[in-house]
Formats: structure tokens, sequence, C-alpha cells
């Protein structure tokens, strides 16, 4: 029974073939417009959760400055006000899995004939845990460096390309300042953050080294900023709240008066970056859905159009013993499979544009199963829902009347 | 004789009009038995094709009863009707009614496809009623490729292929020359000894003599219910 019905859907799809294919064109730019702008925003929201992963989670910064001395008042970074005892502090609070004080600047590095500038990074072993920064090769710094201030460095992808190239850095010799600094690691590849800087064009060396070596502060313990990562994103606002008050009480500010430091929250940018492409991907499955509807809306009228032409077929069919169910599944079996072979034929289109989107302009594109089966579902549903009304129609003419119907 | 195949009582039918409820079929009483061929005759617009269409299922009577088989036919849904229709009865047109995009064995085997046999079983029954009717040759053809003559066979073969008791033909010879009229008939004939009840509607005198009972209408009401020559001889 459904074969036959099958076959004779496919006989009556054939018998005007270009009206077919035209309706079924509606279905195929519909279905390969909500493939391709998926895959693009699919895409687009990799591209920035990879980014993202980069920067480690539930991360905060402190950075230090904003002062006001004797009514100068400077933005942050303008005054040495964050130190050690400040990380050391923070890293007792609870919920707080992770504490970095941060000390950085560029600064030329030199490796026999090759010169390189590089973001120097002087900080604590737990840098490298907070920003989740894995080794390529050789091995970290430990605390003991950082207390004895030894002259080791962990250098970036970038900077190891440049100053090195296809020479193996480990145990190789690079100076910054003067001072020679000996290379024990190489850094696993981040890629770019959020902000477009290239994170792999660093050097990371212990706080103490950098301070006495490299930035020579007037300040001993000062940092410019310290790195806290929260243990979960829902420790996060306890943790702000409470690193808040300490600084208070550690820098003996009087209420009313502004903080010498600035928080900022890292996993809130991220969200927010997060947030405008996710809210980028639904509009551009949004825009494609319309044309996927006014494709539907084309089934729907040609469908109407079938059964005003065929209504006689319809009587002649009823006089011969079909059921209204009969009738009904013969006109939505005829939407069902025009709806289903536009589907089909827009995803292959879709996929397509889309690999060819990803060669020509090198973008990221994520096909997903989901989203191919979600296509394909929407379309199914659409033949039903569109083709539905008009089946309906046929299925519910008097058999007189529509024998009589010329 | 147990009860008949046939058995109306009191069919009305009116149809609304801009002039108000016209009346085509006023009351009509009729017995028809298993293996009778009645011609049913009338001028254009004395109720005899309303009739056939409330005998075949297709409209529903405004007044009256109608026993098919024994089974009140207003009591049926639907679905129900579309199976008396489909297994009990078979209906020829006066217009032939095929499928035009389908080819002959198709047209033949589609009311199998309703009753829900297999294809296999759909080609063979549609081989062997096409070859009832001497159409097995064309069996691929398209119905435009064979005569109006031919077509009323190939409709013929249809309306057969679910072993009905019954078959209605609706001025089958109408759209016909009088040569292929006389085949028609002569098949029909044939039909009805191998036991196929047969009611056919036609006004010209000649076709109703084919017959063996002969009941004619006029404005609505049966004036008349003869039994002919051949139907007389056919009883002794």
């Amino acid at each position: 029974m459904l074969k036959a019905m099958l076959g004779e859907a496919w006989y009556a799809m054939g018998a005007n073939r270009l009206r077919t294919a035209l309706t079924m064109l509606g279905m195929v730019i519909g279905v390969g417009s909500v493939v391709l702008m998926m895959a693009i925003g699919q895409g687009a929201q990799y591209a920035v959760a990879q980014t993202i992963s980069t920067m480690g989670s539930n991360l905060y910064i402190l950075i230090s400055g904003s002062t006001s001395a004797g009514g100068l008042r400077s933005g942050g970074g303008g005054g040495p006000s964050l130190n050690v005892g400040d990380a050391e502090a923070i890293a007792e609070l609870d919920g707080v899995s992770q504490v970095a004080p941060v000390h950085q600047g560029r600064q030329q590095l030199v490796h026999g004939p090759n010169n390189w500038s590089a973001t120097v990074v002087g900080t604590t072993p737990a840098y490298l845990d907070a920003r989740a920064w894995t080794i390529a090769s050789g091995h970290p710094f430990g605390d003991s460096d950082v207390r004895s201030a030894t002259r080791v460095a962990l250098i970036g992808q970038t900077t190891a390309d440049n100053l090195f190239g296809a020479e193996d850095p480990v145990g190789k010799a690079i100076r910054i300042q003067q001072s020679p600094f000996v290379v024990i690691g190489v850094l696993g590849q981040k890629g770019q953050n959020l902000d477009g800087r290239d994170q792999d064009d660093t050097v990371i060396v212990p706080l103490t080294t950098a301070q006495r070596k490299i930035f020579g502060t007037p300040f001993p313990g000062s940092v410019r900023l310290i790195m806290v990562q929260a243990s979960s994103a829902e420790a996060m606002p306890a943790v702000e709240a409470g690193m808040i008050a300490l600084l208070r009480q550690r820098h003996r500010l009087r209420d009313g008066q502004d903080n010498d430091f600035y928080v900022r929250n890292l996993t809130a940018a991220a969200d927010s970056a997060a947030e405008t492409t996710r809210v980028m991907s639904v509009l551009l499955g949004a825009i494609a859905s319309v044309s996927l509807l006014v494709g539907g809306i084309g089934i729907m009228n040609i469908m109407l159009v079938s059964v005003t032409e065929r209504t006689r077929e319809i009587g002649i069919r009823m006089a011969i013993g079909a059921r209204q169910k009969d009738i009904l599944a013969q006109f939505l079996l005829e939407a069902l499979m025009i709806s289903v072979a536009g589907c089909l034929i827009g995803l292959l289109l879709g996929i397509a544009g889309a690999l060819l989107i990803n060669t020509m302009i090198d973008m990221v594109i994520v096909i997903s199963g989901a989203s191919v089966l979600v296509a394909f579902g929407v379309a199914a549903g659409i033949g039903i829902f569109f083709g539905y009304y008009p089946a309906r129609r046929a299925a519910a003419l008097d058999p007189i009347d529509a024998l009589r119907h010329q | 004789m147990s009860q008949p195949l046939i058995r109306v009582v009191g069919l009305g039918k009116s149809y609304r009009t801009a002039a108000g409820p016209f009346p085509a079929l006023r009351g009509v009483d009729l017995g028809v038995d298993a293996g009778e061929f009645v011609a049913i005759m009338g001028q254009s617009g004395s109720g005899k094709s309303t009739f056939m269409n409330l005998l075949g299922c297709l409209d529903t009577p405004s007044s009256g009863d109608y026993f098919l088989a024994g089974r009140n036919v207003a009591h049926l849904g639907d679905d129900e009707l579309a199976a008396l229709r489909n297994r009990t009865l078979g209906f020829v047109f006066q217009g032939f009614n095929l499928l035009p995009r389908m080819n002959l064995e198709d047209n033949v085997g589609l009311p199998l496809v309703y009753a829900g046999v297999e294809r296999e079983q759909r080609r063979r029954r549609a081989r062997q009623e096409l070859q009832r009717v001497g159409l097995h040759a064309y069996a691929d053809s398209l119905p435009s490729r064979i005569s109006g003559g031919q077509q009323q066979r190939v409709a013929i073969a249809r309306a057969l292929v679910n072993s009905p008791q019954l078959i209605l033909a609706d001025e089958p010879t109408g759209n016909l020359d009088s040569h292929t009229s006389e085949e028609i008939m002569a098949l029909f004939a044939q039909l009805n000894r191998d036991g196929i009840t047969i009611l056919l509607v036609t006004h010209e005198a000649d076709i109703a003599a084919h017959a063996k009972r002969q009941v004619r209408f006029l404005d609505g009401l049966i004036v008349s219910d003869i039994t002919t020559p051949a139907g007389a001889l056919a009883r002794c």
C-alpha cells in the first residue's frame, strides 16, 4: 500500500516537472541557507570558545593603581599599590584556587645573532595553573626558583620561533636587559586572546628575578597585577567581594575612599564575547528560517493548486473505494516528498557552500550533526504542516461533487 | 429467494437551488434480486442518474432507506461507504473516468490498492480482468492511446477487478457509436450470464432491450417496471 502510494506520489511529481522543481527550489534555498547560516554561526561560537578556553577559567585580574595622592589622580597601573603580601593574603580566602602576582612589561630578548621583543611576565608557578598553560617541552620553574630568584625562563612558541628558528631552545641561554637566562621550557601554543593579541609572544620568569634583574622597582615586593582564579563559577561573587574587602582593609582605605586597585572579571568579558556570537548565530538562523517558511508556503500554494486541478481524479478514486484517509495520505505524501527531496538537495548545497567559504576565506565552519538533523526535521515538519491543509481539503471533498467537477 | 440484493424504500433526494429545494427523487420503492439485469430508463431530468448515484453510495439520500446486501446504507460511516464502493459494487461511468497518467494495468488495479492487495496479486488480477474484456495486449498503454469503446472496456474491467456482486453503469454507451455500444452491451450480457447483477441507466430503447427488466422513471418517480421478452425467456 505505502509502496504503491509512494510510486503514485513520484508519478504526480513527475507529471509537472518544472512546477515540482520550482516548488522544491523554495525548500532547497530555505534548508540550504539554514544549514549555511548555522554552520557560520556555530563556527564563530566555536572560534570564540576556543579563544576563551586558552585564557583560563573563572579568572579575576587585580590591577594596581587608581591612586589619589594629594589630589593627583591616576588610573590603573598608576601606582604600585598591590604587593606580594596582598597576593598571599588573597590566597587564604575561601573559594580561591590559584593566586599569581604578576609584574610584566615588553623587553628586548637576545639569543646569539637574533633579537626579538616580547612580553616578559614575572610571576609564580600558580600563573601557569590559573591560565591552564601547558609545557610543550622542558619543565616549569618551581617555588624555589621564585624564592632564590634564579635566572630561568619559559618561552612562548612565537618567541621560540623568532629567537631560535628550528633550534631546540631548551637548555639554551637568552639575554634580557644584559642578564643571561636559561630557557628551561617551551610553553604550549594558545593563539590569540579576545583582544587579538598573540599570547604566545611571551617569556615567563620567576617574579623575584623579574623584579630584581629586569624591571628594577624602587618598591620591592610591589606588583602590577594579581591574577586570581576562583575554584568555580559559583564561587566567583563571594571571592570578588572577599578580595575587595580584604584589600581595602590591608590598604587602610576609609569608607568613602576609592579603591586603589581595579578588579577585572575576565570571565564576564569572555561571557559577553560568547553571548555576542550566540546572538549572532541565532539571528542568522532566524533570518534563514524565514526563507524556509517561505518555501513551506510555496509547497502549500502548489498543493492547493494541485488539489483543485485533480478534483475529478479525487472523485474517481473515491468512486472506486478510496477512503478519506487514503486521499489525505496521498496528498500529504506528495507534499512530504517535495519537502524532503528539497531538504536533501538544500542540505548538500548548504554543506558545499560552507566548505567553499571555509576554503576561500579561511573562516571556521562547524557543521554539526544536530544542525543537519534539525534542518531535516523542520523540513519534514513543514511538509506535513503546509501539506495538511490542502490534503485535508482534498479528502473532505464530496465524491459526487468531485466527480462532476470539470 | 432470500433477501433482495438492493431494496430501496421511499427513497427521496432534493437539491437546493436558487428557486428553493428541487425534488429530483420523490419517494422511490424498488427491489433488485441478485443476478438481475435491470435497465433504468427515462428522459433527462427524470431522476434516474440521481437514483444511480444514491445506489452507488456516491451521494446520500434526503429521505427514505437504502438496503444494500441487507445493510442500511444510511447507518454507515464514510470508511464503510468507501469499502462498499470498493468491494461490493463497481461503477461504470459515461465518460469512462480512467486516470490519464496511468497505464491500463494500473488503472484496472487501482481499486485493489485501496483494498490493500499486494502488488504482485494486483498485477495478476488486473491482467486477468483485462483479458476478460479482451484488452490484455494493451496492459502497458496509456488510456489516451486506445479508442473510446476500448476505454469503456477497461473501465468495466476496473469495476470487475475486486469481484463485486453488483455493477452500476450510468449511460455506459452514451459516448459511443452504435456498433461499439452493441459490443459493450454484449459484454454486460456476458457478465450477467456469469452471475453478476447489473443495473444500467440509459435513455435509448435499443440499449435497454438487452436487459431482462426495464424500470422507467418520470419526474422523480417510477412509472413502469416490466420484464422484457429476453427476461421472460430467461425465466422459463
